[in-house]
């Protein structure tokens, strides 16, 4: 039997001229050089490089901007514009906002009420900031929710032959469900349990975000489950599995950056999706108490008198599509900037 | 005569050297399923019933027309599958039936080069994080060892060090297939398996990868299970070579004696469909068309696998199917042709001294 070499013998090039030093020969597309030859690359330069190809997108970067401006509207704004949300001020109801006095001097303005009061004289701005931190929690957690579920459910199923069935019939099962009549008597039956446990207001956090979450998991899961189907074929995995990675390896590092993609957009769709919801079960009577702004309850209150005070309405409203469109591009800049392929360009 | 049949080693071992792959009855068959139900109606027999051995040091060309089960059976060996059928003993352990956690610590010895060098790559890694995932996961070096390590790979497959944070994407054919060599290197196998390493690459890089190849046999004393559909290249690397068709090993025997006097008439077809690059050899060779499509492996003819195509076929060879054969030589063939004591490699020759003793060890 032929010696096996020790591995510190390997240092020496192969001496033979068929192997070309650099692979040049076939290495015409590699033009420069690489700057360093360090080849761990370090995790700190590696997200430089993801940075610097965030920054390429546009949109993604003003969208980032964007959210960390609204962020700080909604937790710190309360600090520095401290008026009490649920102050009820009936004398100075119905006060038009600030900059309606530019085209109509006769209207009902008041600099200490920027943005005007509702027909209870409860400050808009402060409202908005208020509401702002309730539909953007509910948003995240129960999109993060949704998203580690669907993840979860599809990798199962895609991954592990067993448990494929069992999955994919219980999501489809989720998925023809109809959805508002089940969150409703979800809400029904776990409602008093919940506020007795957590207190009125967390309770209800807790239900709305568990409703919207379980109720929302099952595209992602049918979409991740696709696309593990698919690269659980990858010769790359027939690799991984010749070296011996584990399964738990395998997902983490072979198969779950390669769904990064549809996961990323599912997040957007998401978020946008839970944001809404929240205000159609808070709009039905299902969600947070009456004297508790959310973002969409703001709006669906305004929505009888919205052509008095279109102000009611749209702020709300943009706060909404503003935060998802500028999650969206967030999310398409991230998935650029991971994709080793666009970041190498 | 009755033990030729007899599962014998499929070379005598001349040399002494017990093989390092030995490879019994090996099936693989995916199954069918289908109906309302997802009732299981069938199987598709990729490999059925696959026996040969490998000597350390050598290397063994499995050579066949697409589709006929060589990924399959290269795959079945490393047991990237959970196999039907069979036994594999790769050196002296018995693997055909492990769980993959157990074969876990014997992965080391024997790994694969892939046929599409961008598939094998993930996109996701660089090449450092490539190489160095086989050494994670089975070696206790510290970081800088491995980085270390990663480097000298790299120059032992040609690779420049200054690649090494690189992505996949990044490289030429030619390249990707040196970081799969790279990676399948990094445990210090025994055993490779190259699956069609060269068929994704221009011809001009071919000659190279298979140099490479040959240069680190030479230097790490690595052995070969050389797939491919390029009969001319099996004839420049390998040292024995196998014939498949659907499913099944037809012929194997050394090179310079297959290529000179091919038995199976599937041998001599695919032989005669190879370019003659001398006009007047060529003018003398007659071409053997086969006929027809290869049959489907869910569902083989009646007999020998080979009868619906064969030039040769005779009616014994529409009922019984032909029990691979042991002849002088070292080779092995599976064709009714040779069964009867007629033809002019008459079986008693199979007794000569060389391997009587293997002969023996056998018959009752
Ligand atoms: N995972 C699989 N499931 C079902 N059938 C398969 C699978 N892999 C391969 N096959 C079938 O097995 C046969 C042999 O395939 P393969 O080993 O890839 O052939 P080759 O490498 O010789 O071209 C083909 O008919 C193919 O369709
Ligand atoms: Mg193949």
């Amino acid at each position: 039997m032929t010696d096996r070499t020790d591995p510190h013998e390997r240092a020496e090039p192969p001496p033979s001229p068929a192997v070309p030093a650099g692979g040049a020969p076939d290495g015409g597309e590699i033009a420069e050089a690489a700057g360093s030859a360090a080849p761990g690359q370090s995790s700190t330069s590696l997200w430089r490089d993801v940075w610097v190809q965030f920054r390429e997108h546009k949109g993604a970067v003003i969208g980032l901007a964007f959210l960390i401006f609204i962020t700080l509207f909604v937790i710190a704004g309360p600090w520095i514009w401290q008026v009490d949300p649920a102050d009820l001020d009936i004398r100075n109801k119905d006060v038009r906002p600030i900059y309606t006095w530019l085209w109509d001097r006769e209207a009902d303005v008041m600099w200490s009420r920027p943005l005007g009061t509702d027909n209870l004289g409860r400050d808009i701005l402060a409202n908005l900031m208020q509401g702002g931190r309730v539909s953007m929690a509910v948003g995240w957690v129960a999109m993060l929710l949704a998203l580690i579920l669907g993840t979860l459910i599809g990798v199962l199923a895609g991954y592990f032959r067993a448990l494929d069935g069992l999955l994919m019939r219980f999501t489809d099962l989720m998925l023809a469900l109809p959805l508002l009549p089940l969150l409703l008597v979800m809400m029904l039956l776990f409602r008093d349990q919940l506020r007795a446990a957590f207190g009125p207001e967390q309770g209800i956090f807790v239900l709305i975000v568990t409703a919207i979450g379980i109720t929302s998991w099952m595209h992602t899961a049918r979409i991740v489950r696709g696309d593990i189907l698919a690269l659980k074929e990858r010769e790359y995995v027939l690799a991984a599995r010749s070296i011996g990675t584990p399964s738990r390896r395998m997902i983490t590092r072979h198969l779950l950056p390669n769904v990064l993609s549809p996961i990323m957009v599912s997040a957007t769709l998401g978020l946008a999706t839970a944001i809404i919801t929240e205000s159609a079960l808070s709009f039905l009577g299902l969600g947070f108490p009456s004297d508790y702004p959310t973002w969409g309850k703001i709006l669906f209150d305004s929505v009888e008198r919205m052509e008095r005070f279109p102000e009611r309405v749209i702020w709300p409203g943009l706060c909404i599509s503003l935060t998802v469109l500028a999650v969206n591009y967030i999310g398409d800049g991230l998935r650029d900037a991971l994709d080793p392929r666009i970041r190498g360009r | 005569m009755l033990d030729a049949a007899a599962p014998a080693p499929a070379t005598p071992a001349a040399d002494g050297a017990p093989p390092l792959l030995d490879v019994r009855g090996l099936k693989m068959h995916f199954p069918i399923h289908s109906g309302l139900l997802r009732r299981q109606v069938g199987a598709v027999k990729a490999v059925d019933g696959v026996d040969f051995t490998i000597r350390p040091g050598e290397t063994l060309g499995l050579v066949g027309e697409s589709g006929c089960g060589k990924s399959t059976c290269g795959r079945a060996i490393l047991r990237l599958y959970d196999i039907t059928e069979g036994s594999i003993r790769i050196d002296g352990v018995e693997i055909g039936h492990l769980s993959q956690h157990a074969l876990r610590k014997h992965r080391p010895t024997m790994q694969m080069v892939f046929q599409d060098p961008q598939a094998s790559l993930n996109p996701r890694m660089n090449v450092s994080q490539i190489i160095r995932e086989p050494l994670d996961e089975h070696t206790k070096l510290s970081s800088a060892e491995k980085d270390e390590k990663v480097l000298e790979l790299m120059d032992a497959v040609g690779l420049n060090r200054a690649f090494a944070r690189r992505f996949p994407h990044a490289f030429s054919g030619g390249q990707r297939q040196r970081i799969g060599i790279a990676r399948a290197l990094a445990l210090n196998p025994k055993f490779i398996v190259c699956d069609e390493p060269i068929a994704a690459l221009d011809v001009s890089i071919q000659a190279q990868v298979v140099n490479l190849l040959e240069d680190l046999q030479e230097q790490f004393g690595l052995t070969y299970l050389f797939i491919s559909h390029d009969l001319s290249m099996v004839r420049h690397i390998a040292t024995r070579v196998a014939v498949m068709y659907l499913g099944r090993i037809v012929e194997l025997a050394p090179r310079e004696a297959l290529y000179a006097e091919p038995l199976h008439p599937y041998t001599q077809a695919l032989l005669s469909a190879v370019p003659e690059p001398d006009p007047a050899l060529a003018r003398k060779v007659e071409r053997v068309i086969l006929k027809g499509d290869v049959p489907s492996p869910a569902n083989p003819p009646k007999g020998c696998n080979f009868c619906t195509r064969c030039p040769k076929v005779m009616d014994i060879c529409h009922e019984i199917d032909p029990m691979p054969r042991h002849l002088p030589g070292g080779r092995q063939v599976a064709c009714h042709l040779y069964e009867d004591t007629k033809t002019t490699t008459d079986p008693t020759a199979a007794h000569k001294p060389g391997h009587s003793s293997a002969q023996q060890g056998v018959s009752p």
